[in-house]
């Protein structure tokens, strides 16, 4: 539970900062540090079981059926994370009271922060490698977020793009990497994949897997080739930087290496890959924050070569590299980012970061000068300083890596080479902004010292930065132990850290780089004179020149195959669904199954051919749109005599219905679309078209005989057996509709109100012009209802009505039932519209159709819960049989106001249609 | 009968599609309805073809597969639905844009209102 606590604590405080920003900076700050101070409370206080070496895991269930749980771990590794992250973002918060104008808001700043927290916290006590991969984006959102927090800022904007593009990538192909992991190990448990070393390092995918993860860490922790992000992320506020560019985000990729590396580490080719892009990234970064004259510039450049020091130092695999990398972790975060703060102090104090403007600024600023000397010593790793120790282990770990085989002297000598550059950078830093001779002009003249409660960070990064230096085997030489064991996943022979090992190459290589540096540092003009006749590189143009040059072949893509053209979407996807059909039809070897064919019949035989007559007419005489739509009847009125002729007597009886309601309707539509037009569509378009048609025609016809023609296998026979026995009733399509799948049928009446309602929004305000002749000019009849037909309707009226109760009622057993006899209705009351007007049929029954619809669904759905009073399922039927004197035996079954409720719907929406487009011929239309 | 069946369910298909490729509202409308049909005979051929033998129990001695039937009973009642959809779209369309081109584009009428005019003034 605490271990929930500790990842989600920050994230559900995170609207306390938004809140309290208007009661003031200094509350706005307390109440955020609640939630990372109460995280490091929690951490601490799972330190003593990992001190004894005891691994807490915790699992809630989340979605167990792909494997992802919210499963979380506690180990010497993820604790010392988790006290940085939660550590550091404490005073990073207290620093940013100070840095943040004004002007800025510093409630949101916060929020985003604590987000963040949590992500990170999740990444680092994630036993779930899935879950790991979400808190992973996570980082990259809320980072995406905090490095544009001055979202007006264009350089800010384009930061915070790359930096998403970048990381959010590699995240995909971590996610890849993992999947593929749990592939192999058969699950996403940290510890299984962590006890999975042989099983997946002997797997065929192993190179694929390493490749996909090392993508993911390499984007993250900005190593070579994908460096370039980090320092366009330096336009994110000051504190920002320090936290995600220092000591956290950053380390996430490190993390990742460490955590795995039990389950993918110690191979060849981990070898080769990590220490070589380590080794280059370290040495790359560092070269280049010789030259960078932003303070930030250059911290962000160090920041890339330290990251790449300690993924070196995970590349070499050895026990003593990993315990160094681990050393390193920790120091690097507290130098790091107390010099980001004392970067941000100066900014603050001088209004510029400029390298060339800023000198002797001791004089404004005395304690910051010599902050900011101790932790350049860090930085260079001058002796009694823990940057130094965890150098030496680094220079002794770069010696002797037998994968190298003869080029292994290659790699102390890049480092110290690297090592070297460093110590010219901090020199820089602290030389450079503060010494140097007399201070120039500065933005802000005379600067001003930051205060002392905004230093006071820093004074307690630079403080252990020196206690570590002095005393780090009490101090810390346990916990890093501890935490080397949980990296390399077996206790390794315990490790001292001292500050002196007499006289060896480590120490000379570490001399020989500091006094390197410092002698480089005399001849910097030089140096400077010729990196500026290089040519100039901002990765920023290249990154946004590949952005623009693909969005605008995506754009141009798009908008070539989207024209606006429905007539071509509709070919485009025929062509699609023809061209699967081919497809799909091209391995068949005959084209006659097994099966004997049923002999044709007469009426069957006949009303097809009928039927392919009619349809084919349709097509020639379709620009005589009134002939059209009466052919087209002919041929639904064929289909529905092939329902009766192929035992479907409930189809014939819907399609008929249908039929009569269709033909209404179009007949409405036509008297308001426009006449008929002679052929516009050019000899090209037709033959397209016609080719088009005729493939799909042809592979539908194949696909139909060759599937008609072999056999089958059904799931009739349940039914068949089982309508009477459990729905009660003998008509098997009925029973399956109003029973076994009802909820089927609610979701279909469900659909069709819908549709209902659509039409009765759509209609709403629709004036459309009343033509007052037909399409070859004759005016309208001058008598609309003629006597004798609606004379007759009216007779008709209740006899159709009692068909329809008929037919719904022997529904269960017969062929009929609630759609049937709702459409006969229906076709009864749209006669009398016909026969006898709107006005008439209003004046006697003026029926709300959309409350009636929601009464049919009402109905429907009451019935169905009804059967939760009795504690079964949604929708389970019951019946019973009744005796009754006279009358006799009959059944009461529960499907019966269910398909009241169909009845009703299909009535309502079947009326509201017609009845509504029927009003817009007169002048009684809908409105509101 | 299932070569017969076959046809006309092709030919159902072939003409429904041509007559969806169309530009004016009408004839797509037309055509939809067509291949509505060929869709659900398709579906209900997929019960294999029977004479008399309907899915009701004490109404004959075999039985065709009554699933789906009672697919394709829906499928024509919410077919109707959607065509009456397709119908009242075409309706506002041509209402809001003063044409029934599938596109709401118009190339053979110069101007919206100045067709609707025309046509009131035609009529």
């Amino acid at each position: 539970m605490t271990l929930l606590a500790i990842v989600f604590l920050p994230i559900l405080a995170a609207w306390l900062p938004l809140v309290s920003d208007r009661l003031g900076r200094t509350a706005c700050t307390v109440l955020t540090l609640i939630a990372p101070v109460v995280v490091v409370w929690l951490a601490l206080s799972h330190l003593p079981m990992v001190l004894n070496g005891e691994l807490t895991t915790v699992s809630y269930n989340w979605m167990p059926s792909l494997g992802l749980n919210l499963a979380f771990r506690v180990d010497a590794l993820s604790l010392m994370f988790a006290l940085l992250i939660a550590g550091i973002g404490i005073l990073v918060i207290w620093y940013a009271r100070f840095y943040l104008s004004k002007g800025d808001n510093l409630g949101k700043l916060y929020s985003m922060l604590l987000m963040f927290m949590t992500a990170m916290l999740g990444i680092v006590l994630s036993n779930n490698i899935l879950l790991l991969v979400v808190f992973w984006e996570l980082t990259s959102l809320t980072s995406f977020l905090l490095i544009g927090y001055w979202q007006n800022d264009s350089e800010a904007r384009k930061g915070a793009r790359m930096a998403l593009a970048v990381t959010g990538g590699g995240g995909l192909a971590l996610m890849a990497g993992m999947i593929l992991i749990g592939q192999v190990v058969g699950s996403f448990n940290l510890s299984e994949v962590l006890a999975a070393h042989s099983l997946i390092t002997q797997h065929a995918l192993y190179p694929v897997i390493l490749v996909l993860v090392l993508l993911g860490v390499f984007t993250k922790s900005a190593q070579f080739p994908f460096h370039f992000w980090l320092p366009h992320a330096m336009a994110a506020p000051t504190p920002v930087s320090a936290y995600l560019h220092s000591a956290t985000m950053v380390k996430a990729g490190i993390f990742l290496l460490a955590r795995l590396f039990p389950a993918l580490g110690g191979t060849d080719l981990w070898i080769i890959l990590v220490t070589l892009t380590g080794l280059t990234t370290m040495t790359y970064g560092a070269a280049m924050a010789m030259f960078k004259h932003d303070l930030k510039g250059l911290l962000a450049y160090s920041t890339v070569s330290h990251l790449g020091l300690i993924t070196m130092l995970f590349g070499i695999s050895t026990d003593l590299a990993v315990l160094a990398a681990v050393f390193h972790i920790m120091n690097h975060a507290a130098f790091k980012a107390s010099l980001f703060m004392v970067a941000g102090a100066v900014d603050h104090g001088t209004g510029t970061r400029n390298l060339r403007i800023l000198k002797g600024m001791h004089k404004f600023m005395p304690l910051t000068a010599l902050l900011s000397v101790l932790g350049a010593a860090a930085m260079a790793g001058v002796p009694f300083f823990n940057g130094f120790l965890s150098k030496e282990m680094m220079l002794t770990a770069s010696i002797g890596v037998d994968v190298f085989g003869g080029f292994a002297w290659l790699i102390p000598l890049v480092a110290t080479i690297a090592a070297t550059f460093s110590v010219f950078y901090s020199v820089r830093f602290a030389h450079n902004t503060f010494f140097g001779g007399k201070a120039k002009k500065t933005p802000i003249f005379p600067p001003h010292a930051p205060s002392k409660l905004m230093m006071a960070p820093v004074i307690l990064l630079i403080s252990i930065c020196v206690a570590v230096g002095l005393f780090a085997q009490p101090l810390v030489g346990n916990y890093v132990n501890l935490a080397a064991t949980a990296v390399l996943g077996f206790e390794q022979s315990p490790y001292t850290i001292h500050i002196w090992h007499g006289v060896n190459t480590p120490l000379l290589m570490s001399a020989l780089a500091l006094a390197g540096g410092v002698l480089v540092y005399q001849f910097r003009a030089k140096l400077f004179t010729w990196y500026n006749n290089q040519p100039d590189f901002n990765e920023l143009h290249i990154f946004e020149g590949l952005t623009q040059w693909f969005a605008g072949h995506a754009n141009a893509f798009t908008n070539g195959l989207e024209n606006g053209s429905l007539q071509r979407y509709i070919a485009l996807i025929v062509m699609l669904f023809g061209f699967m059909l081919v497809l799909a039809l091209a391995p068949l070897e005959h084209l006659t199954g097994d099966i004997t064919m049923t002999k044709p019949d007469l009426i069957a035989s006949v009303s097809s051919f009928i039927l392919v007559f009619a349809a084919l007419t349709t097509v020639f005489v379709h620009h005589n749109r009134f002939g059209a739509l009466i052919i087209v009847s002919v041929v639904g009125l064929m289909v529905a005599i092939l329902f009766a002729r192929f035992s479907a007597p409930d189809l014939a009886l819907t399609q008929l219905s249908v039929e009569a309601v269709t033909v209404v309707l179009l007949m409405l539509a036509l008297y308001f679309l426009p006449k008929a037009r002679l052929n516009e569509s050019n000899a090209p378009r037709v033959i397209r078209d016609i080719i088009i048609a005729t493939v799909a025609a042809v592979g539908v016809g194949i696909l139909v005989f060759a599937i008609l023609t072999r056999p089958m296998t059904t799931i009739a026979g349940y039914y068949l057996e089982n309508a009477k026995l459990l729905g009660g009733g003998y008509n098997v399509v009925n029973v399956i509709l109003v029973d076994f799948r009802g909820f089927d049928t609610f979701g279909e009446i469900t659909v069709l109100a819908i549709a209902g309602l659509g039409i009765a929004n759509m209609l709403r305000n629709l004036y459309l012009p009343l033509p007052l002749t037909d399409n070859e000019g004759r005016a309208w009849s001058t008598e609309p209802h003629p006597t004798l037909v609606s004379v007759m309707a009216r007779i008709l009226l209740p006899l159709a009505l009692m068909v329809s109760v008929y037919i719904f009622l022997r529904g269960h057993n017969a062929p009929g039932g609630g759609f049937i006899a709702g459409l006969i209705t229906s076709v009864a009351l749209i006669l009398q519209y016909v026969a006898s007007g709107v006005g008439f049929v209003h004046e006697r029954m003026n029926f709300n159709y959309p409350r009636w619809l929601a009464a049919g669904i009402l109905v429907a759905g009451v019935t169905g819960m009804g059967s939760w009073v009795f504690g079964y399922p949604f929708l389970t039927s019951t019946f019973q049989y009744i005796t009754l004197p006279i009358i006799g035996t009959f059944e009461v079954s529960s499907a019966l106001p269910f398909d009241v409720g169909v009845y009703l719907t299909v009535v309502a929406t079947t009326l509201l249609i017609l009845a509504y487009v029927g009003k817009l011929t007169t002048t009684e239309r809908v409105d509101g | 009968m299932e070569l017969i069946l076959a046809i006309v369910i092709a030919v159902l298909t072939g003409t429904g599609i041509y007559l969806m490729l169309r530009a004016r509202t009408f004839p797509v409308v037309l055509g939809l309805t067509l291949f509505t049909y060929a869709v659900n005979l398709f579906l209900f051929a997929m019960g294999r073809l029977h004479y008399n033998a309907p899915p009701v129990i004490n109404m004959s001695d075999t039985h065709t597969d009554p699933l789906p039937q009672a697919l394709v009973l829906t499928a024509i009642v919410i077919g109707f639905a959607m065509t009456a959809f397709v119908v009242v779209l075409a309706l506002r369309a041509r209402a809001d844009l003063g044409n029934d081109h599938v596109d709401g584009i118009d190339i053979a009428e110069p101007e919206p209102a100045e067709t609707q005019a025309q046509e009131e003034a035609n009529s």
